[in-house]
């Protein structure tokens, strides 16, 4: 029996909310004490989407585990790449370049333009309103659209690799990114027009499921729930991480901590990551090898055919972003030295040294292996502070793994915000906290 | 010819005649462009269902635009993202609850095979516990991967012998 089926009162009723409900996201079930349309108290069960990644992580090497790591935020994956591979390179004591570096800023502020989309879009569709639904995803591909161009997929990218980045930015990155940047603010500027001073969607949000900033700190709120009510604490500026702390931007605060603030301080803060991406591109150093990488060299198969009689020392044509990175862009974008990076492609393909390299990075026993200890890192995720703890026992593995998932600390305080609204506030208070099932159950 | 007997040759003609070919057909089409489906969205497959139904994507052109959130009213189960052990009853419960006829689509490599979580805690392909009808591969699957499967199974639609009130089951 639940603990909600104890303490109710004999005359009140209980509904069960979800799992299957099309605002619970198919993974929370709320368990409801009614008295008319009153939510008198509730109980929250999560964990229908535990997959177990803690554990799975376990048992692969460092390198290996990164694709997991995508699919815990679903919505913004490299800002969760990111988290992860910084936690690693704390470990490890090395850091990126600093082309890399200005490459992940602008990867993680388009995410979490993606995430707070989304998330607004989820909240707003529960609510009713359709088309600013449509409006929000329409911005998000176009980001999408960005982000696969450079790393090869839209949402699943495991891009962001310990010591840089997979690759550098596509040649022609500024067409995609600037039409994402201007569809994205003409979105903005729409829906505000659509809902600031909607009557409708004030009624349903302002005033609903007010979390002040004591009870925000106590439940460990982070992120754009936490800066809704008012407390200004923002990772970004709090630890600066990568070029943050030459960056300019503002974070944007609320006042009263209900819906309304949670749903304006994302607006907000879309326009200041937006901000921040074209200051990034205009600082971003130039890439070394430029030419180089437009110039043209022979087929992978031909420099493998060649290889096996001489010594390659031609270029070879291996597409920028998919399937390998080019040798001379590397130092820009990667860490020197082979413990931490797979070895480039074109000499795994073409000479000894090279494969012998790739086997032993890839072998079990070999490839990354930090020093023993332990280490936390955070970042500031799309819900807010998004922290690895990994415990190293100096093999190639992780001796454990810990994700401080920021959704798990809000949801947590959705009985206490719930408690004296109606049902039909829950849609949109849940819809504030963007719980995203992969992160909050592992 | 001996004596005709009404009921064998209506038997008959129902179940594979010019009549019975011709109202299958046309159940058929009507069916496969009036997929109201019920999306039993749980992980990130989700995020690329949500951008196949929007407007860039738009799968509302192949007739399944229409969401109901009510399995009883739903023709076609679309499963995406993980079911965990946790979660699979959830999932029998709402196959149980549609009505005849009904299509499911698993959506996704963990719908399909439980994807990269081979664990204690995922299961391991739905078609463990439920029926299904067309398989998309792809972690996550792309839109167009969707809107292909959508055609796919329109296409099993069409060809299938069709249920109706008033045939006779054999
Ligand atoms: S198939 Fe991949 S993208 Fe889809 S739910 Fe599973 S892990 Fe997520």
């Amino acid at each position: 029996m639940n603990r909600i089926q104890k303490e109710a009162r004999k005359e009140s009723l209980l509904i069960n909310m979800g799992p299957s409900h099309p605002a619970m996201h198919g993974t929370i079930r709320i368990m409801l004490e009614l008295d008319g349309e009153v939510v008198k108290n509730s109980e929250v069960e999560v964990g229908y989407l535990h997959r177990g990644f803690e554990k799975t992580c376990e048992h692969k090497t460092y390198f290996n585990l990164l694709p997991y790591t995508d699919r815990l935020n679903y919505v913004s994956p490299l800002i969760n790449n990111l988290a992860y591979v910084m936690t690693m390179e704390k470990m490890l004591e090395i850091e990126a370049p600093e082309r890399a570096q200005y490459i992940r800023v602008i990867m993680s502020e388009f995410s979490r333009i993606s995430d707070h989309l989304t998330a607004l879009a989820a909240m707003t569709m529960e609510c009713g309103a359709f088309t600013v639904f449509l409006y929000y995803i329409q911005a998000r591909e176009e980001i999408w659209n960005f982000i696969e161009q450079t790393t090869g997929a839209r949402m699943t990218t495991s891009y962001i690799r310990i010591g840089g980045v997979r690759a550098d930015l596509h040649p022609d990155f500024k067409g995609l990114m600037d039409k994402a940047i201007k569809v994205t603010r003409r979105v903005l500027k729409d829906v505000k027009g659509l809902l600031n001073k909607n009557k409708i969607w004030i009624d349903r949000t302002r005033d609903v499921a007010v979390a002040n900033p004591e009870m925000a700190v106590n439940y460990g709120f982070t992120g754009p729930c936490l800066r809704a009510s008012g407390v200004s604490y923002d990772v970004r500026k709090a630890h600066p991480y990568l070029v943050y702390d030459q960056l300019e931007f503002e974070v944007p605060l609320g006042d009263k901590g209900d819906n309304f603030d949670r749903y304006m301080v994302r607006m907000k803060e879309m326009e200041q990551s937006l901000k921040i991406i074209e200051q990034a591109v205009e600082k971003m150093p130039a890439s070394s090898s430029r030419a180089g990488l437009m110039a043209k060299g022979i087929e992978p198969d031909e420099a493998i055919k060649a290889s096996r009689t001489k010594k390659a020392e031609e270029r070879v044509n291996l597409s920028p972003n998919l399937q390998g990175s080019e040798k001379d862009v590397r130092p820009d974008i990667l860490v020197k030295g082979k413990k931490y990076t797979v070895p480039p492609k074109e000499d795994t393909y073409t000479n000894i040294e090279g494969l012998i390299n790739h086997f032993k990075f890839f072998m079990s026993g070999h490839g990354i292996r930090p020093p023993k200890g332990d280490v936390y890192f955070s970042v500031e995720g799309g819900n807010g502070e998004l922290g690895f703890y990994i415990v190293s026992d100096g093999t190639d593995k992780p001796y454990r793994l810990h994700l401080r998932a920021p959704c798990f600390h809000i949801v947590s305080a959705l009985e206490e915000m719930i408690k004296g609204h109606y049902i039909a506030d829950i849609i949109p208070t849940f819809g504030s906290t963007n719980m995203i099932g992969g992160e909050l159950d592992r | 010819m001996g004596k005709i007997k009404p009921r064998a040759y209506y038997r008959e003609t129902l179940n594979g005649g010019f009549i019975a070919t011709k109202i299958n057909y046309m159940l058929g089409w009507g069916r496969k462009y009036s997929l109201f489906h019920y999306p039993f969205i749980t992980a990130c497959c989700g995020m690329e269902y949500m951008s196949a139904a929007c407007a860039h994507w738009d799968f509302d052109r192949f007739g399944v635009g229409m969401t109901t959130f009510s399995p009883r009213q739903a023709d076609m189960l679309f499963v995406v993202g993980t079911i965990s052990q946790k979660e699979a009853p959830v999932l029998k419960t709402v196959y149980e609850q549609m009505c005849e006829p009904n299509w499911v689509i698993a959506c996704g490599a963990c719908a399909v095979s439980g994807g990269i979580y081979d664990n204690y805690a995922v299961v391991q392909g739905i078609d463990k516990i439920i029926p299904v009808d067309v398989f998309i591969p792809g972690c996550p699957p792309r839109p167009e991967t969707i809107l292909n499967a959508i055609e796919k199974l329109q296409d099993k639609i069409q060809h299938q012998k069709q249920d109706w009130k008033w045939k006779i089951k054999k």
